[in-house]
């Protein structure tokens, strides 16, 4: 073969190559973008609404208020002895979330407790000043805002529904004063975690604002 | 029944009682110590409170078992306490007392606002002390205590 063939063949070889890399490594980046490339957008939608409807449960909301004061009980009304949100979320002298709520719950007194009792900041609301639960896409896109959620990204928000303190105590929430268990969010966290797996694998999509 | 040690007032002390019994009960029963009342039993009135590490708590949701090694200050220690000592005086000065039955907690709970907030405003003392019920309705009067103290205070 006369050399200049073969130098064509070689530059065509390697421009070819250099073509299919540049292909390749755009697909691996928006399976990377997107997760497990086996988990698309509709169902992490899915997913997303299982993991909303833990979410929207008491044992959830009613620590994600809009409002200065928390809620308790499966009807959600203002806790009772005039609490507050206090700066930090975590009550004001003298009437501290600890000074009721201990490291663990009380099921002799009925107390809920667990490490570090407090509410969730304002920028993590997950209802309105009226007390009425936000709609899908605005938890959804609250939630996966880092300038609102502590800079957590996709693996971290995994990370926090599956370990997180006051996550786990929604599934062991203790007794109410009356002796009665309290009620618990509509999956298991087993399901829950498996659930928000599947949304941030798609790629953490939220539904359309209506 | 089990036995448990604590720190009361700076002082060790020993009980045997159930695991669930109430802090507030083992103050007023085993230990004799009544300045800490009972009002309600569920957390909503304020006048079991006493300081558990600091921490103004209500003795009559906290079981024994919870309190670990938590030193306990009662109402009866304020007189020794240098901003209880203030609190008590300004009470006296205003003559905020009417049955008395809420005003150990209330004394408890303003020392604990207090020392974490020396100068506070109308909104911190309402926030604070929101949580204590007074049947007597000596509210007014409180406040103003709680200014006269915290104005002398350094």
């Amino acid at each position: 073969m006369p050399r200049y063939r073969a130098a064509g063949l070689l530059i065509s070889i390697i421009i070819l190559a250099f073509g299919a890399w540049t292909i390749i490594a755009s697909a691996l980046g928006q399976a990377r973008e997107q997760g497990r490339s086996d988990v698309s957008r509709a169902q992490g939608l899915v997913a997303w609404e299982q993991v909303y409807s833990v979410l929207t449960h008491p044992r959830c909301i009613n620590c994600h208020t809009a409002t200065n004061y928390p809620q308790q009980g499966d009807d959600r009304h203002r806790h009772f002895a005039n609490v507050v949100r206090g700066p930090e979320g975590k009550g004001v002298p003298a009437l501290n979330c600890v000074t009721c709520h201990q490291e663990v719950n009380a099921d002799s007194t009925g107390v809920p407790g667990g490490h570090d009792w407090h509410l969730a900041p304002l920028s993590m609301k997950w209802q309105d000043a009226n007390d009425n639960p936000l709609p899908s896409a605005a938890i959804c896109r609250s939630v996966t805002d880092r300038s609102k959620n502590g800079n957590l990204d996709a693996q971290a928000l995994l990370k926090h529904h599956e370990e997180a303190v006051l996550v786990l105590w929604a599934w062991q929430p203790g007794r109410r004063p009356d002796g009665t268990m309290r009620t618990l969010p509509p999956l298991s966290h087993k399901e829950f975690v498996a659930a928000t797996r599947r949304w941030v694998e798609a790629g953490t999509p939220c539904p359309p604002a209506r | 029944m089990a036995t448990y040690q604590l720190t009361v007032n700076g002082e060790r002390k020993e009980v045997t009682v159930d695991p669930s019994t109430p802090l507030l009960w083992v103050l007023r029963e085993d230990l004799k110590m009544t300045g800490t009342k009972y009002g309600c039993g569920v957390s909503v009135c304020g006048a079991c409170t006493v300081h558990v590490n600091g921490v103004a708590t209500r003795s009559c949701m906290l079981p024994i078992s919870l309190l670990g090694e938590r030193a306990i200050v009662t109402i009866e220690a304020m007189n020794d306490d240098a901003v209880g000592r203030v609190v008590q005086d300004a009470w006296v000065e205003k003559d905020v007392v009417q049955c008395g039955y809420c005003q150990s907690g209330q004394i408890m709970s303003a020392v604990a606002l207090l020392k974490a907030t020396p100068k506070p405003t109308d909104t911190n003392i309402e926030e604070s002390m929101g949580g204590n019920i007074c049947r007597c309705a000596t509210y007014v009067r409180i406040r103003e205590a709680i200014k006269t103290a915290a104005a002398r205070l350094k």
